[in-house]
């Protein structure tokens, strides 16, 4: 199992917005592939896959928000 | 470090867009480190994922008759225009060589910004936690970036002439009810946009070395 895990995307900003999940619970998805768009301010950011798998688990809702170092779902590696 | 410019001229939002995405390939597979398009725009209407729809007063006719087409957007904000009357940076730079940090680079733009109206004698500032930047209390440029493998798309519109300030109301910019100003508005003259195009890529050109 592979945490997704929100980046530092700012100095000193802790937080940032789920703005979009491009794959479902369930979906499989390849390394780097975008997995997340992450807003924050007036930008968006995406996170790609860390690994090959299956995205078992979306832990943060679309709109809601996200701590760095927190986990944003779970991949289990195929 | 060189940046390569792209001058559009007065073109579509599609066909900048597409310009955008050929220059982010460029960026993400060679050694190009920055490069930067400047154009002007037709009518458009623009939205991220995030905008809220009802932010768009204007009804879908209307917009049909003033020719103002609507695009979804990948950017960070809400919902915005363009028109000819503003001068349009759009930034692609590769932030694994510059600095890994979106705020930053938002306010680097903001920065640009100032110092371009300063040229013209304008006052700019930024206002914590609304990105862009204002004369008073008014907007007079926006900025909405899009970041992938930390390389910045999207970028910054700046009002310079009058000519479309009305078609603000077409819209609540940014989803806030904000005054929008130009910087024909704030000088009292006509401003030739050739003239701030060439002031703001000069900026982004000295800049680049950061």
């Amino acid at each position: 199992m592979v945490k997704i895990l929100l980046p530092q995307l700012s100095e000193g900003v802790q937080k940032a917005t789920v703005s979009y999940w491009y794959f479902k619970a369930g979906d499989k998805v390849n390394e780097k592939d975008d997995l997340v768009e992450l807003t924050t301010d007036k930008a968006t950011f995406n996170l790609p896959s860390p690994c090959s798998g299956t995205l078992t688990e979306i832990l943060v809702l679309e709109g809601s928000t996200v701590n760095v170092g927190d986990s944003l779902g779970i991949i289990q590696e195929s | 470090m060189p940046l390569k410019v792209i001058e559009l001229g007065l073109v579509d939002f599609q066909d900048a867009w597409d310009r955008q995405r050929e220059l982010f390939r460029e960026v993400k597979e060679s050694r190009l480190r920055c490069g930067l398009i400047v154009c002007r725009h037709y009518p458009a209407i623009t939205v991220s994922r995030r905008a809220n729809r009802n932010n768009i007063l204007a009804s879908p006719e209307v917009l049909k008759n003033k020719g103002v087409g609507i695009y979804a957007v990948e950017r960070g904000g809400d919902v915005t225009y363009h028109g000819p009357g503003q001068l349009i940076a759009y930034p692609v730079f590769n932030l694994n060589y510059f600095k890994k940090d979106i705020h930053w680079f938002l306010r680097f733009l903001e920065g640009l910004v100032i110092r371009c109206l300063r040229e013209s004698g304008i006052k700019g500032d930024r206002i914590e936690g609304l990105t862009g930047v204002w004369a008073g209390r008014s907007k007079i440029a926006a900025i909405g970036i899009a970041v992938r493998n930390w390389i910045t798309f999207h970028g910054l519109s700046l009002n310079v002439q009058n000519s479309d300030l009305s078609n603000f109301s077409l819209i609540r910019p940014c989803g806030m009810d904000i005054m929008v100003t130009s910087m024909e508005t704030i000088s009292g003259k006509v401003i030739p946009i050739e003239k701030i195009q060439r002031d703001l890529v000069n900026l982004f050109k000295t800049s680049c070395g950061i």
